[in-house]
C-alpha cells in the first residue's frame, strides 16, 4: 500500500491544492498604475450625436456598418470588429424624458473599459493583451496573438472581437487611441472620442482625478449649478496637458449614487461611468468585488506556483512507475512490448 | 515477441471506406476554413467565440482520450498488472483522441501561424490557464506517441530501439500520468475566468479543476470498457468480462466524489435555488445529472457489473454524462448576453464527425496490422 500512499501524497496533493480557495497566496485584485489615465463618461451629458463613433472609425480605419438594413448612416447594432466604440440607447415606456428610468431614455457609451485587473490580460496565453505599466491602457498585439479567443470568451464586457470573416482575422478592441501607429496619448492628444465630444460627456484625465470628479458629481444636489470641463479634466495633471474645449456650466441632474468602475467592481475600470439611470439598465454588468482574473490566477498559482506540486507529483509517479515496471515482469512488460 | 498480436483480416472494409469518406469531407471543409476564415464555415461569433470544435473536439475529445491515463493509474501507479492487456488499445485510442484534439485546437485557432509563441518563454503568460492547457496537451501527445511506439517497433523488429525505450519507459509513464492530471483539471479551470458568463449552475469556480479531473478519469475508465466491448464485438476478439467488471468500483467511487462535489458546491454557494428555476438550463442539468446517476446506481450493485450489456450501457451513460456536463458548462450554460446565439453549422458538425470517423477508422486499421490486442488474434498476420 506504500505506492497508494505515494499516489495520495503526490497526485492527491495536486487535487487538494486545486480545491483550496483563499489560501495564503490568494492573489488580490490588481491596482492601477500611479499615473494611469482614464475616461469619465457622464451619461447625462451625452446628447447621442455619435460624433465619437465617427471619429473612432476615422482614427482606427474602420468601415461603417449597416446592421439594420440599407441605411445611409453608420448604424452598428453593438460593438464589433468594425465598431470599437458605440453609443447605445436605453428606452422605457414612451421614452419621453431624457435620463429618466421610467417612460424615459438615456445614452450609454460602450468600448473597452480598460480594466484595472483586466480579464483579457490575465487569460491570454502569449501576452498579446498587455496593460501598459505607465498609462494602464490595455493594448493588443496581433503579432503574437494565436487567435484562441479566450479574451473574447472571458471579457465580462464582451469587448474584444475577432474578425471571423477574414482568413487572417485578428482581435480588435479600443486601445484608447494609443496603439502603435496612432499613439495619440503619447503625443499629447486626446482620445478621438473625447476630442470631438461637444458636451464633455467623454472626459479624459488621470484615473485618480476622474474618480474624484465622478464622486463629486454624483454627490451634487439636483439643480445645483456646476462646471463641466470638456476634453481633459485638470490639464497638466499626471504630466498630460491635452488641449480641449472650454468648460460649460449647467444645473446638475439627479445622478445615481454610485460610480461604475469603482474598485469594488472587480478591481475597477479606468473608464468610469456615471448616469441617471441604473447601470444594469444601461447594459453594464453587475460584477463581484473580487475579479474573475484574481480568482482564476489564484487557482493556477496554487497548483503551479514555482512548479513545486507538479515536480513533487512527478517524483512520486516516477517512483511508482519504476516499481511497477522495472524488475517486476519479464513476460508482461509495460505499455509496450518487452525486451526479449 | 510479446503476446500481443495483430487482429488481422482485410483492411479496406466497407466501414473503413465510409469513415474515410467522412474524413475527406471534413478535410474539404477545413480547406475552406483556411482559405476564407472561420466565419466561412462556422457559426462562431463574438458572443460565442468557442463552438463545438473547442468544446467537443478538445474539451470532450481529450476527456474521451483518458483511457490511457486511467490504465496508467491502475497498472503502474496502483500496480494492478492484471489490467495490462487493456493498455495498448487504450493508449492507441488516447493518442488518437488527443492528436485530434490538438489538430482541432490548431484549425480552430484564429491566428494559427503564431502558434509557436506559446513556446517562447518571454511571451508566456504563466497565469493563463490556456497556456497550461496548450503546453501540457502538446507534451502529452508526444508522450502518448512514445507510449504507443512499442507495437510499431515490434512489428518492424526494431529490438534495440525497443530495449532502449523500455529502459526509460517508467519516466515516460510517470509523465503520461502527470500531464493529463494537469491539463484535464485545467480544462475545468478555463471557465473560472469567464466568471458570470458561465451560468451559476456550472460556474463552480475553485471546484472546477477537481470536477473536470475526476470526471475525466471516470470517463477514461468508461472508454476502456466501451472500447473493449465494441472491439470484442466488432473484431470478434475475446472479451475479458471479469477484468472490465473489476473497474466498476473505481468508477463508482469517482462518480460519488463528482456528484458530492458538484452538488456540495451548489449547496454551499447557495445556488440550489437555480436547480429548478432556470428554465431550459434546469432541464440541461436534469439530463446531465440523470446520466451521472444512472451508472452510479447500476454499478453500485455488484451483480450488475458482471452483466456485459449493463456494464457497457453504464459506461456509455457516463461518457455521455461527462460530455453533457462539459457541453453545458462551456456552451449551453454560457451566457454572453442579449443579442448573441450559437448553434453549430452543418460544416462544423461535419468536421467533428469526420475527425471522429478518422479516429475510428485509424484504430480499426492499426489494430488489424499491429500487435495491439493481447491474446488470441483471430487470424494471426
Amino acid at each position: 500500500m506504500k505506492r497508494r500512499d505515494f499516489l495520495k501524497a503526490a497526485g492527491g496533493g495536486a487535487l487538494v491544492a486545486a480545491t483550496t480557495s483563499g489560501t495564503a497566496q490568494a492573489r488580490p485584485n490588481k491596482e492601477p498604475p500611479a499615473n494611469a489615465v482614464g475616461m469619465l463618461y457622464d451619461s447625462t451629458l451625452c446628447v447621442g450625436c455619435q460624433a465619437c463613433m465617427t471619429e473612432c472609425k476615422k482614427i482606427n480605419g474602420m468601415p461603417p456598418e449597416q446592421a439594420f438594413g440599407d441605411d445611409m448612416w453608420d448604424s452598428p447594432a453593438d460593438l464589433s470588429e468594425k465598431t470599437l466604440n458605440i453609443i447605445k440607447l436605453y428606452r422605457d415606456g414612451d421614452g419621453s424624458v431624457k435620463d429618466r428610468e421610467t417612460d424615459g431614455f438615456a445614452f450609454v457609451k460602450r468600448h473597452c473599459q480598460h480594466c484595472v485587473d483586466a480579464g483579457c490580460v490575465s487569460v491570454c496565453p502569449v501576452t498579446a493583451m498587455r496593460k501598459d505599466a505607465k498609462t494602464g491602457i490595455v493594448t493588443h498585439h496581433e503579432d503574437v496573438c494565436i487567435g484562441c479567443r479566450y479574451c473574447v470568451y472571458a471579457c465580462p464586457y464582451n469587448v474584444p472581437k475577432y474578425e471571423f470573416s477574414k482568413a487572417d482575422g485578428q482581435i480588435r478592441k479600443c486601445q484608447f487611441c494609443n496603439q502603435a501607429g496612432v499613439e495619440r496619448i503619447d503625443q499629447g492628444l486626446l482620445p478621438g472620442c473625447v476630442e470631438v465630444c461637444p458636451t464633455g460627456a467623454s472626459l479624459f484625465g488621470t484615473y485618480s482625478d476622474l474618480k474624484a470628479e465622478a464622486e463629486r458629481r454624483v454627490a451634487l444636489q439636483p439643480g445645483e449649478n456646476t462646471v463641466y470641463p470638456r476634453g481633459m479634466l485638470n490639464p497638466g495633471s499626471g504630466g498630460y496637458a491635452q488641449p480641449g474645449l472650454p468648460p460649460h456650466e449647467k444645473p446638475a441632474p439627479q445622478y445615481q449614487p454610485e460610480v461604475f468602475g469603482d474598485a469594488d467592481d472587480s478591481g475597477g475600470t479606468q473608464v468610469l461611468h456615471i448616469a441617471a439611470v441604473p447601470f444594469q439598465k444601461l447594459g453594464l454588468p453587475d460584477l463581484p468585488e473580487r475579479s474573475f482574473a484574481a480568482r482564476s490566477e489564484t487557482v493556477q498559482h496554487t497548483i503551479y506556483g514555482g512548479a513545486v506540486l507538479p515536480i513533487a507529483a512527478l517524483a512520486g509517479l516516477v517512483y511508482a512507475a519504476r516499481r511497477s515496471t522495472v524488475g517486476k515482469q519479464e513476460g508482461d512488460d509495460s505499455t509496450g512490448g518487452q525486451q526479449s | 515477441m510479446s503476446q500481443h498480436q495483430p487482429v488481422g483480416g482485410r483492411v479496406l472494409t466497407l466501414p473503413v471506406l465510409i469513415f474515410g469518406t467522412l474524413f475527406l469531407v471534413a478535410l474539404w471543409i477545413l480547406a475552406q476554413r483556411f482559405a476564407f476564415g472561420l466565419g466561412a464555415v462556422t457559426n462562431l461569433n463574438n458572443g460565442y467565440p468557442w463552438g463545438v470544435w473547442v468544446v467537443y473536439d478538445i474539451v470532450i475529445g481529450t476527456a474521451f482520450g483518458c483511457g490511457g491515463l486511467a490504465l496508467a493509474l491502475t497498472v503502474y501507479v496502483m500496480n494492478r498488472g492484471e489490467y495490462h492487456p487493456l493498455v495498448r488499445p487504450a493508449v492507441l485510442a488516447s493518442l488518437f483522441g488527443y492528436a485530434l484534439g490538438g489538430a482541432s485546437a490548431f484549425f480552430d485557432m484564429g491566428r494559427y501561424w503564431n502558434f509557436y509563441n506559446i513556446f517562447i518563454p518571454s511571451n508566456m503568460n504563466l497565469g493563463s490557464v490556456m497556456l497550461e492547457v496548450g503546453l501540457c496537451v502538446f507534451a502529452y501527445v508526444i508522450i502518448l506517441a512514445i507510449e504507443a511506439a512499442p507495437p510499431v517497433l515490434e512489428k518492424f523488429g526494431m529490438k534495440s530501439a525497443l530495449a532502449k525505450l523500455n529502459r526509460v519507459l517508467f519516466v515516460v509513464i510517470a509523465l503520461g500520468v502527470l500531464l493529463p492530471l494537469m491539463h484535464q483539471s485545467s480544462l475545468g479551470s478555463l471557465l473560472i475566468a469567464a466568471g458570470d458568463k458561465v451560468h451559476p449552475l456550472w460556474q463552480a469556480n475553485e471546484m472546477l479543476p477537481l470536477l473536470a479531473l475526476v470526471s475525466a478519469i471516470a470517463m477514461g475508465f468508461s472508454i476502456v470498457i466501451f472500447e473493449a466491448s465494441l472491439s470484442a464485438l466488432g473484431l470478434k476478439h475475446p472479451l475479458d468480462r471479469p477484468l472490465l467488471a473489476s473497474m466498476a468500483p473505481i468508477i463508482v467511487g469517482l462518480l460519488a466524489v463528482f456528484l458530492a462535489v458538484r452538488f456540495g458546491e451548489l449547496l454551499l454557494a447557495g445556488k440550489l435555488g437555480y436547480v429548478f428555476s432556470s428554465g431550459g438550463l434546469s432541464l440541461a442539468l436534469l439530463v446531465e445529472t440523470a446520466l451521472f446517476a444512472f451508472p452510479l446506481v447500476v454499478l453500485l450493485n455488484p451483480a450488475n457489473r458482471q452483466r456485459a450489456k449493463l456494464l457497457f450501457v453504464a459506461a456509455l451513460a457516463l461518457l455521455l454524462a461527462g460530455a453533457v456536463w462539459r457541453m453545458n458548462a462551456f456552451l449551453i450554460g454560457f451566457q454572453p448576453g442579449a443579442g448573441y446565439s450559437y448553434f453549430p453549422s452543418t460544416q462544423e458538425l461535419l468536421v467533428t464527425l469526420g475527425l471522429v470517423a478518422f479516429e475510428v477508422m485509424a484504430f480499426i486499421v492499426i489494430v488489424k496490422m499491429f500487435p495491439i490486442f493481447k491474446g488470441h488474434g483471430q487470424q494471426a498476420a
